[in-house]
């Protein structure tokens, strides 16, 4: 692996770990969500969705045994990179961002990934994945730090999401009829690849909870809570409604499909509460990788993305 | 009344092209493998055959009588040579008004996809030509499938329509398992199980009302389906 030379991080060394991170997304289950597919499996008690279950369990034992991606729908490749403050990339942001296009077209023929990136009207398919805004890479930021992290993403399915205007009015109410809205359109039938990874975000504008609501289910781990506790306990009842729903793995009768509800919030306009839902499906494809300026690399399975720094609420 | 708790699941191994009193024998919940020959398609492949009336690369009917709503990941290891990597279904019901034509025109009996179709189609299709709809379990287990997959016989239409698109034409040995969703008789297992789980979303509306603004087109109550 080519290494970094002074304090620059160097773009060949980005373009590897790019490389490395689709590599391992593709065919490697984070422990979080195996260990939470695993514990329903143990616990479910109707044979279909148990049936289910353990198809599901062995499918991730047969990706890591094969060196297989785990899914054929390998997604929208798509990256998350948080940038130290004091970190400096060999060529800029850049060469960073071409080092990624480069890696992304390489790792569609060699892992391989499916080559789903087409143009939306014309249906042109470069069979690389690569092509106008794709991949897409968001970007956050590490007061202090000299080191970047980039996550891997493979974002699957058509199905899933959903964005709703609601108002202060509607209150919580609202967003827990929204919340099982999304869940009798998506899990019904399994359209969601349920068990499912719950993101919700809240406020913002449209936009932002609409990111914010995919950033949670995809780039938090399971077990894990908003550090404001009033938003910890809305996750909690939620995960506890997604039980009751008794829509298990494919739709059928189950002890539920929710792994985890996320939620996320931003500052809104004062007259309304945009809501968007995000389901993330149980082939969970993600990897992330910190690069030093030493050249160091760090493999590792939970992003820490959302950070104080990100979720600020302060004027500083 | 059966429920769902109640299928016994049985479990088949039939080879294609899959004959008729074979399929005729599939229950709703059964669990199916395949060997023999299959074929993929999905709107690439429907739109150049139903709509541009491109006839197809292969006589169809007598290649088998199985399609898969798929597209493979797949490695080129020499030119024309293909390992499949993985492979998964994709939604079925977008496929509703190309499908009866490819069962009409081209002898499909079998039909491997993903959250079964319409219980129109069924009806006026699936259970009046004897032909069933077989669900991919659980969607995403692709590495799994692949094990089934012994080779890649052809590809047809990869330049047009790109790897995703193209129609593949499969080897498979052992290739599942899948659970019958639509039987040759019209039964589905989603209809049995909606109606389970229907009946608990309902109950869990009762005291949330509707938001103050509503949305065009979008559909009422939890018991609908967006398809």
């Amino acid at each position: 692996m080519p290494t970094t030379t002074g304090a620059e991080i160097g773009a060949d060394l980005i373009r590897e770990v790019a490389f490395e991170l689709n590599r391992r997304a593709a065919i490697h289950i984070p422990g979080d969500v195996r260990d939470s597919i695993s514990g329903m499996a143990e616990r479910e008690t109707e044979k279909l969705s148990k049936f289910v279950l353990l198809e599901i369990i062995n499918n991730y034992k047969v990706a890591d045994e094969d060196q297989r991606p785990m899914c054929a729908d390998t997604g929208l490749p798509r990256f998350y990179a948080k940038i130290g403050n004091e970190a400096r990339i060999e060529g800029g942001f850049v060469a960073f961002e071409r080092s990624i296009r480069e890696a992304t077209a390489r790792a569609t023929v060699e892992i391989p990934l499916r080559p789903n990136r087409v143009h939306p009207l014309t249906r042109n398919d470069y069979n690389n994945n690569v092509g106008i805004h794709a991949p897409s890479v968001d970007y956050t930021w590490e007061p202090g730090a000299d080191w970047i992290e980039m996550t891997a993403f493979h974002k699957g399915g058509l199905f899933g999401g959903d964005y709703r205007m609601l108002f202060p009015g509607d209150g919580i109410d609202g967003i827990r009829r929204f919340y099982l809205d999304v869940i009798s359109e998506f899990f019904k039938r399994g359209l969601s690849c349920q068990p499912a990874i719950v993101g919700i975000g809240i406020g913002g504008t449209k936009d932002t909870c609409v990111k914010l609501a995919k950033e949670a289910a995809c780039l938090r781990v399971v077990g894990d809570h908003n550090p404001d506790p009033a938003v910890a306990e809305l996750e909690a009842e939620l995960v506890e409604l997604g039980k009751k729903t008794s829509l298990g793995a494919m739709g059928f009768k189950g002890e539920g499909a929710v792994m985890d509800v996320h939620i996320e919030v931003a500052y809104t306009h004062t007259g309304g509460m945009p809501v968007s839902i995000h389901h993330q499906c149980f082939a969970l494809r993600r990897c992330t990788a910190r690069i030093h300026p030493g050249g160091e690399v760090e493999y590792r399975e939970d992003p820490q993305w959302f950070t104080d720094y990100y979720r600020r609420d302060t004027v500083s | 009344m059966t429920t769902t708790s109640d299928l016994p699941m049985d479990e088949h191994r039939l080879t294609t092209p899959i004959s008729r009193e074979a399929l005729d024998k599939l229950k709703p919940g059964d669990i199916v493998r395949l060997d023999g020959t299959i074929f993929t398609g999905r709107i690439g492949v429907y739109k150049k055959l139903f709509e541009e009336k491109v006839p197809p690369p292969v006589d169809i009917s007598s290649l088998t009588n199985t399609t898969f709503h798929c597209s493979p990941a797949v490695r080129e290891t020499a030119p024309g040579e293909w390992e499949v990597s993985a492979v998964t279904a994709t939604a079925s019901f977008r496929f509703e008004k190309h499908l009866p034509a490819l069962m009409e025109e081209h002898g499909v009996r079998c039909v491997i996809g993903k959250a079964g179709m319409s219980s129109k189609i069924y009806e006026n299709h699936f259970k009046r030509l004897g032909a069933v709809f077989l669900n991919t379990v659980g969607y995403g287990i692709g590495a799994q499938y692949s094990r089934g997959i012994e080779g890649v016989e052809a590809v047809h239409w990869l330049e047009e329509l790109g790897i995703a698109q193209a129609m593949w034409v499969f080897r498979v040995k052992n290739f599942g398992p899948f659970l019958v969703e639509c039987t040759t008789r019209g039964e589905s297992l989603y209809e049995m199980s909606n109606a389970e789980t229907n009946e608990t979303l309902k109950g869990l509306y009762a005291n949330l009302p509707p938001p103050a603004l509503k949305r065009m087109g979008e559909i009422c109550g939890p018991e609908e389906e967006v398809f």
